[in-house]
């Protein structure tokens, strides 16, 4: 705690293809969230360019950080830890944040915590309201597609993950065969508010009992219909498909959370990453909650994707707990949450 | 004036701290071991030894480049935090003209070099002069067997740097009795060196803005492919 008897957490988060840096009060209320965001950089290229990226994050990384500052009007002598993304995520993106947290504790004489980016994510709604534990998370990005229970703060237990493509890359691979701009999770969406979720594709549920995903099928599905469709010499209604896909993904996606909700017996699902901006996928998981009587956390759209205000706010629970990291700490690309 | 001198840029990795280009104290290392697990230990170490503390520091001065791509990313970044953090100069200084410092005392050129991979050489040409260095031609990656033909009619030449030694064969064959070689610490770039060419940079006002990058000398692939798939020219060389 600072003199005043708050808690200040600067967080910096540089996993990917976003530099970013924020200042967290108290592990909820959000006094600033810089994003300099590379999507345009990458764009050209049709995905994130990781060699690319890295650079961007050197070029921008302490204007971001003093931005971050200024904006909460926060000085360095008045923040209580610093929290930077440790993974998982691109090395050498990560590299750069990991690096500066370290640099600044080091300077400034601040503790330091290394944060989990999926533990992030999940925080991003205690930025809104405060999560009430126990609860379940679903986590779903452009890298991970995860079923999260969390007993209390700082505590993970990790109950389904993908087997093959995350939700969002699926998305993205789907879009490209369907010729949709990068990034393509917003394109589908858009797309398939255009058409009907009238062709059949296959749900991959596994095992009667298991909580984990798999997309990679539907994925292959989607492209045996455009591929026949081609040699057939018919059209494909592309609106149809997104939107048949999107139905397929968000079905999974929703069960599959409300089995897991059940199965802890809890009341609470937390929404999180990239991919809960989807719509359909949102406006699926708060009907049902709402039919089955579960609380359900959905961060706003602009905390969804990668910011360093969840990274602040979950780092701040671990500072809390005094689980510091030293001048040692490096960049974990296959971080595990658990 | 304290300033500390930080260089990542191959797999050495070497601390310096300089008061008034008086060496207070060097760490180098050639472990091959992990930059970013190490550089803040060593630059915590060095300066606990030497009893100052982050306060103490008057500017930070960092080999910008060219070299390992995550090597300079890893320095730079620290150095530019650790400056912007106190608010002091951040001073990048080239990597290749911190190795060419060693051979200062040189009577003909010097050649720093590091291995760019296939067969090419992030290298430069200087002149050592009283101590100081001064570059002769622009820094550049290039072809090894090219580079060695523009400056055969250079020499004696002073070839420095650990990657020497697997082009070896190919300058020797190329410039015969002209090509030397460095010896062990000859071929290692010193912080020291480098902390006291930073000087210099301070003495003429050259310091890193806030959005200062490291000198990679090359685009990357994916932008260098881009650009020639648009029609523009990629590039080996940019601005030293
Ligand atoms: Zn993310």
């Amino acid at each position: 705690m600072n003199k005043k008897g708050s808690t200040l957490v600067l967080g910096i988060e540089t996993s990917c293809d976003e530099t970013s840096a924020a200042v967290v009060e108290n592990g909820e209320i959000l006094r600033s969230n810089v994003i300099s965001s590379q999507m345009e950089v990458h764009r050209k290229f049709g995905g994130v360019v990781p060699e690319v990226a890295s650079r961007r994050h050197v070029e921008r990384i302490t204007d971001v950080i003093q931005q971050a500052l200024d904006q909460a009007g926060v000085k360095q002598s008045e923040l209580s830890a610093l929290a930077v993304t440790q993974g998982p995520g691109l090395v050498g993106a990560l590299l750069i944040g990991v690096a500066a947290a370290k640099a600044m504790a080091f300077a400034a004489g601040l503790p330091l915590v290394g944060v989990h980016h999926i533990a992030g994510h999940i925080y991003a709604s205690h930025l809104v309201k405060p999560l009430r534990f126990p609860l379940v998370a679903l986590v779903v990005s452009g890298g991970h597609t995860e079923l999260i229970y969390m007993p209390g703060h700082n505590r993970f237990e990790r109950l389904g993950k993908t087997r093959d493509d995350a939700a969002g890359e699926a998305f993205d691979k789907v879009a490209r065969v369907l010729e949709l701009p990068y990034p393509g999770g917003p394109e589908i969406d858009r797309l398939a508010r255009e058409g009907r979720p009238s062709i059949d594709l296959p749900r991959a549920w596994l095992e009667p009992d298991s909580l984990d995903f798999s997309f990679s099928g539907l994925k292959s599905a989607v492209i045996n219909h455009l591929h026949n469709a081609k040699q057939r010499g018919t059209t494909v209604q592309r609106a149809d498909l997104a939107a048949s896909f999107q139905e397929s993904v968000v079905e999974v996606l929703t069960e599959k959370s409300i089995r897991a909700v059940k199965s802890k017996g809890v009341d609470h699902l937390v929404l999180a990453g990239g991919v809960s901006a989807n719509s359909a996928l949102r406006s699926a998981l708060s009907e049902r909650c709402r039919k089955e009587g579960i609380r359900l956390s959905v961060p706003p759209i602009e905390l969804c994707t990668d910011n360093a205000a969840m990274i602040a706010a979950a780092g701040t629970f671990r500072y809390l707990d005094r689980e510091f990291a030293g001048l040692d700490m490096n960049a974990e690309p296959n971080l595990k949450l658990v | 004036m304290k300033l500390l001198a930080i260089d990542t840029s191959t797999l050495v990795l070497g601390v310096a701290v300089l008061e008034n280009r008086r060496v207070l104290g060097e760490v180098t290392t050639n472990l091959h071991k992990n930059h970013s697990v190490r550089l803040m230990p060593t630059v915590n170490g060095l300066m606990k030894e030497l009893e100052l503390s982050p306060d103490d520091l008057d500017a930070v001065a960092v080999a910008a480049g060219p070299g390992s791509y995550t090597g300079i990313r890893i320095g730079f970044t620290t150095a530019k935090t650790l400056a912007w953090s106190r608010g002091i100069p951040l001073v990048p200084v080239s990597s290749l003209s911190a190795l060419a410092m060693n051979g200062s005392r040189y009577p003909g050129k010097v050649v720093p070099l590091f291995d760019a991979r296939r067969n090419r050489v992030y290298t430069g040409l200087f002149k050592g002069e009283g101590g100081r260095v001064s570059a002769v031609k622009k820094e550049r990656v290039m072809d090894i067997g090219a580079w060695l033909e523009e400056v055969s009619e250079e020499g004696p030449l002073l070839f420095l740097g650990e990657d020497v030694s697997r082009y070896r064969e190919t300058i020797s064959g190329a410039l015969g009795e002209r090509a030397e070689f460095g010896t062990l610490r000859e071929n290692v770039v010193s912080a020291a060196h480098l902390g006291t060419l930073a000087f210099s940079c301070l003495e003429r006002g050259d310091r890193g803005r806030t959005d200062a990058v490291p000198n990679y000398l090359q685009l990357t692939e994916a932008e260098a492919k881009w650009l020639s798939r648009n029609g523009g020219s990629a590039g080996g060389v940019s601005e030293a």
